[in-house]
């Protein structure tokens, strides 16, 4: 009896991660479902995103009494069809969580090198700046910002990139204070290689893969923050179709019981963020054992 | 000792005067500050009288000593919405924050240490595999999305808890569930980790060697040792989760700091805005200052290698 349910939970789990051959299939085909949609959301979408018709406000999904094959997964407060503003909400999240871990990659890995190959008081400034940030929980720091630069979608990655950075220069500097005693870095000094050469062909490509690692499990935490930022108002501006605007939208009518602005958004933000999340704790395995402890 | 704590309050100082010169420069390098701190639709008159009552027309330094000198007072501005100074407003919704992230981290320890132990105990057999599912899960749910399900399903559907507001036993179900769901997997993930490096150690293998019951091991030598992670990381959540309830807390109307956070850019009040995440950070900083000193005291191992 035990060995049955453990077995058909083994393979449950297997199949949810797809851990057969470790490659986590599930996780990353939602993935790039996700990017495709984003892709082509003009095409996809049925209708306009922005514009509602009053006339068909609060429609039900089309397997629901009162629903229309016109809104496949209803229609909100301004009579908006939901489906659409998903598709296009797809675009808004991973435009604004590629580009915010990007930077916020970018930026952070950059500062840790520094920090770590350099030593001294470039270290400590940095140490001590990442130090304070960190200290400011991300979600205050990041409403924050957005209450003193005013929300657009442009600001949204400027303020997760300022916000999450640190992450990244934490981790990336302590790979490289123990990378730079290496016989390799030890080596290409003897050679007479300058700091900016070791530090750019030596050292990064070294810790690239932790920068990987680190930037695709900092998708889900990014993509969470933005609807987080958008819920609250302060991140991606009304009218544009961000999924954690519908909730705030879906919010307004979960009294009524209009559960199906509540539900979709959500699970479209739970479903990128697992899938993340699954892919990050693979790479996490695969490409950088230091890493597992995380 | 003495020692570790003087530089260990040397880096928390150091880091709340950053955090201070960090919200001081924000604040003036992104605009005028005067467009912030004038109520919406000021005339040009009050906007210059603003502007010499915070001294904005003279140097970045002045500027600062003087904010600086405010905060150290307990002068942290008036909101423009209540009318009050804003750490009376900020005080009279602490308690609510505290024990709004008290019941939330009662219930993510109550849930996350034994699943946690159970997770180690039972490695890599069907229970840890369902606790890797359901770590998984609480990181992946975004809190204020749990909360508004739970509000579909309580209070739409079955009418059994209200769905906003505070003052009773009843208001607190629901978002203290909201608000220790991610941590209750957060509690859970460490003390499976702590457990098994516990469970890895000479003198669990000593007790097991002379013959004591795995039960016993366990819950006498194993868990203690196991908690200290744990109970260090629930002292900073505990902090964190008062500033992380601010969505939680919009959810449910909760009446909490996260909800003031909230007012306070509804109703473009920003001294309001401005105070709260000053006092939250400085909460945090000297909340993980404390934890670590008498981390420091209990387990001398810390202030030795560090």
């Amino acid at each position: 009896m035990n060995g049955s349910r453990s077995a058909a939970l083994t393979v449950a789990w297997r199949f949810a991660a797809l851990r057969t051959d470790g490659f986590p299939v599930i996780a990353t085909s939602i993935l790039g479902g996700l990017l495709f949609v984003a892709v082509f959301a003009n095409v996809l979408a049925p209708h306009d995103p922005e514009v509602g018709n009053l006339g068909e406000r609060f429609r039900p999904p089309v397997w629901q009494q009162g629903g229309s094959e016109k809104f496949l997964l209803g229609s909100d407060h301004l009579g908006r069809d939901v489906l659409s503003r998903l598709i296009f909400g797809a675009r808004v999240s991973m435009v604004v969580g590629f580009t915010a871990v990007l930077v916020a990659g970018v930026l952070g890995t950059g500062l840790g090198i520094l920090s770590g190959y350099l030593g001294g008081w470039v270290d400590q400034v940095i140490m001590r700046v990442t130090d304070a940030w960190l200290a400011l929980p991300a979600l205050t720091f990041a409403i924050f910002l957005a209450a003193v630069v005013g929300p657009s979608e442009m600001n949204i990655v400027i303020i997760l990139a300022a916000v999450y950075w640190t992450r990244y220069a934490r981790v990336i500097r302590g790979e490289v204070l123990s990378l730079k005693e290496r016989d390799f870095v030890r080596l290409a000094i003897v050679a007479g290689c300058s700091k900016r050469t070791i530090m750019r062909r030596h050292l990064l490509p070294n810790v690239l893969n932790s920068a990987i690692v680190l930037g695709t499990l900092m998708l889900g935490v990014v993509v969470v923050t933005e609807a987080a930022l958008s819920f609250l108002g302060v991140g991606v501006p009304p009218p544009k179709p961000a999924w954690g605007l519908m909730l705030a939208d879906g919010k307004k009518g979960l009294m009524a019981g209009y559960w199906w602005l509540t539900v979709f958004p959500g699970c479209c933000i739970m479903l990128m963020v697992l899938s993340a999340n699954l892919l990050g704790d693979w790479l996490r395995v695969k490409l950088d054992p230091q890493l597992r402890q995380l | 000792m003495k020692q570790y704590i003087a530089k260990r309050v040397g880096y928390a100082l150091i880091s709340l005067v950053l955090l201070s010169v960090t919200i001081f420069l924000l604040v003036r390098l992104t605009g005028d500050p005067t467009v912030l701190l004038v109520e919406p639709g000021a005339s040009q008159a009050d906007m210059d009288a603003i502007r010499r009552q915070f001294g904005l027309d003279q140097s970045l330094w002045v500027q600062y000593a003087r904010f600086v000198t405010s905060l150290v007072r307990g002068d942290l501005g008036h909101s423009f919405y209540y009318r009050t100074p804003v750490l009376d407003l900020y005080l009279s919704r602490l308690p609510h924050s505290l024990l709004l992230a008290v019941a939330a981290m009662t219930f993510s320890l109550v849930i996350g240490i034994p699943t946690g132990i159970i997770a180690a105990v039972r490695v890599n057999r069907w229970w840890d595999s369902a606790g890797k599912v359901f770590a998984l899960l609480g990181l992946s749910l975004p809190s204020f999305w749990v909360g508004l399900l739970l509000i579909l399903f309580f209070s739409v559907y079955l009418g059994w808890l209200p769905s906003s507001g505070s003052g009773s036993l009843a208001h607190l179900l629901m978002p203290a569930f909201a608000l220790g769901w991610y941590f209750a997997a957060a509690h859970m993930r460490l003390t499976r980790s702590s457990m098994l490096d516990v469970l890895g150690s000479e003198y669990v293998k000593l007790a097991r060697l002379k013959g004591l019951p795995e039960a016993l091991v366990i819950s006498k030598h194993a868990f203690k040792n196991a908690l200290i992670p744990v109970l260090t990381l629930a002292g900073i959540n505990l902090v964190i989760m008062v500033n992380v309830a601010v969505v939680v807390e919009t959810v449910f109307a909760w009446p909490g700091i996260g909800r003031l956070l909230y007012e306070g850019i509804a109703f473009r009040d920003f001294p309001v805005v401005q105070a709260t995440v000053i006092l939250n950070g400085a909460m945090v900083v000297i909340v993980s200052l404390l934890v670590d000193i008498l981390y420091a005291v209990i387990d001398p191992r810390i202030r030795l290698t560090r």
